[in-house]
């Protein structure tokens, strides 16, 4: 979706704001927050691109206003309304109760089971990325693609300011889920992932900063054959062998 | 969304503090027997003590002083980060880049907050924020100046937007007046945003 997530190459959102050596968590809050689904059975979201979509999701003004937890805060909230764990009702009345006695301790649970897939979550290593029965990628390194000027309503992982943009394939990762289907339910459809490389030009045109380039990890559903294109999107006269 | 907003604000965030609203839903989903506090706990502290920047300056250091480490860590960067006992969420596929006289990488997540967590712990606000997201893929000399980094004009600037699920650490270059120096001390200089990419590693007379 076109929203204000995809933030790469926009104006106006001022210099780079850093804070001296910051805290993981600023407040306890921020890591309960950030806990929250891995310490539950609660399957919030199936996969990773589900839970994106669901911040893409936040009406763009909220999006920009909270902060990077309160994103995560808004969402759980929503989606644990949504699955029926718990009713709007029930939220309503214990955030009175907590605006009321602002100091109440949250009461605990012990869950040996729970603690111990929390446990395993940092013991065991993680399953490849690579899907061997997905589709094989089509293109090889050095082969010139372009990005398909695409506007999906739904999540995607092509951001805007790399669409319609002519690169090349720099390295072949395998063949991995689809964001763009597997975060609406629609099957994981494992095809071809590169890293494509674009010069600064070809994204930027005249106002590109200097020598450099952008790579981006993109499916092979975002990218089409672009021979006989040269990389600043231009066609290419010179003869190819 | 529900929320307890109350028509008169026009911020668009609800008015309950944040620390009050996580209290509210973690209060029911432990009185409903759902989450383990204990589990809060313990994913909280391995964040807070054990997953962050100094494993990948470990790696670092390594790749510094282990030609064969650092050409393994370069060619299959996963596998070379597990042999130092590095795994984990967002880290089941990094790819190492190598910031050398010529060529300087550094990383983004433009649609969202993609960080190699196993070797760099969660990432900084900063890295999380719009301004970085948004400039740094279209003027990175402008932001890596912000950060202090000159980059002659004809050093290469290659900024690694991860789209994907592939998770980015840059190999900083090992700075002079570092020469006999130790895996520790040299681990000691490495610093998380040399690894993100905005930095470089300053030789030991600066840091002091």
């Amino acid at each position: 979706m076109d929203g204000v997530h995809d933030m790469g190459g926009m104006h106006g959102f001022g210099p780079v704001m850093r804070e001296e050596n910051e805290p993981v968590f600023h407040e306890p809050w921020e890591g309960h927050v950030y806990a929250l689904g891995g310490s539950s059975n609660l399957g919030l979201f199936p996969n990773l691109d589900a839970s994106r979509y669901a911040l893409e999701s936040l009406p763009p003004a909220v999006y920009l206003a909270a902060s990077y937890y309160e994103r995560w805060l808004l969402r759980t909230e929503r989606r644990l309304v949504e699955q029926g764990h718990i009713t709007e009702e029930e939220l309503a009345d214990r955030l009175a109760f907590y605006r009321a006695n602002p100091e109440a301790p949250v009461p605990r649970h012990q869950d040996d089971a729970l603690l111990e897939r929390a446990k395993a979550r940092f013991t065991g290593r993680p399953k490849p990325l690579h899907r061997p029965d997905g589709a094989p990628p089509h293109f090889s390194k050095g082969d010139v693609v372009r990005t398909k000027n695409i506007h999906p309503k739904g999540h995607t992982r092509l951001p805007r300011y790399a669409r319609g943009k002519v690169g090349v394939i720099d390295r072949v990762h395998g063949s991995h889920d689809f964001p763009d289907t597997i975060a609406h339910g629609l099957g994981a459809n494992p095809q071809g992932l590169y890293s494509v490389r674009f010069e600064a030009e070809e994204l930027w045109g005249p106002d590109a900063e200097g020598r450099g380039c952008v790579h981006l990890d993109l499916w092979e559903s975002y990218l089409e054959p672009a021979e006989g294109q040269n990389t600043h999107g231009e066609q290419d006269h010179a003869r190819r062998p | 969304m529900p929320d307890d907003r109350d028509g008169h604000h026009h911020h668009p965030l609800p008015e309950t503090p944040a620390a009050l609203r996580t209290k509210a839903i973690e209060s029911l989903l432990v009185e409903k027997g759902l989450i383990s506090s204990d589990a809060i706990d313990y994913i909280v502290q391995k964040f807070e003590q054990d997953i962050g920047p100094m494993n990948g300056a470990k790696v670092v250091a390594r790749a510094w002083v282990d030609p064969e480490f650092k050409r393994r860590l370069l060619e299959n960067g996963t596998e070379a980060i597990a042999e130092m006992g590095y795994w984990g969420s967002q880290g089941a596929e990094i790819v190492v880049l190598e910031n050398t006289p010529t060529v300087h990488n550094v990383v983004v997540c433009t649609l969202c907050s993609c960080y190699p967590w196993p070797v760099l712990g969660l990432p900084p606000t900063w890295y999380k924020s719009a301004p970085y997201r948004s400039r740094v893929v279209r003027e990175p000399r402008a932001v890596l100046r912000e950060f202090g980094t000159e980059l002659p004009d004809d050093v290469e600037v290659r900024v690694w937007d991860s789209t994907a699920e592939v998770r980015y650490m840059v190999l900083p270059e090992r700075p002079s007046g570092t020469e006999g120096m130790s895996d520790p001390e040299l681990a000691a200089l490495v610093t998380r945003d040399a690894m993100i990419g905005v930095t470089r590693v300053q030789a030991p007379a600066l840091v002091r």
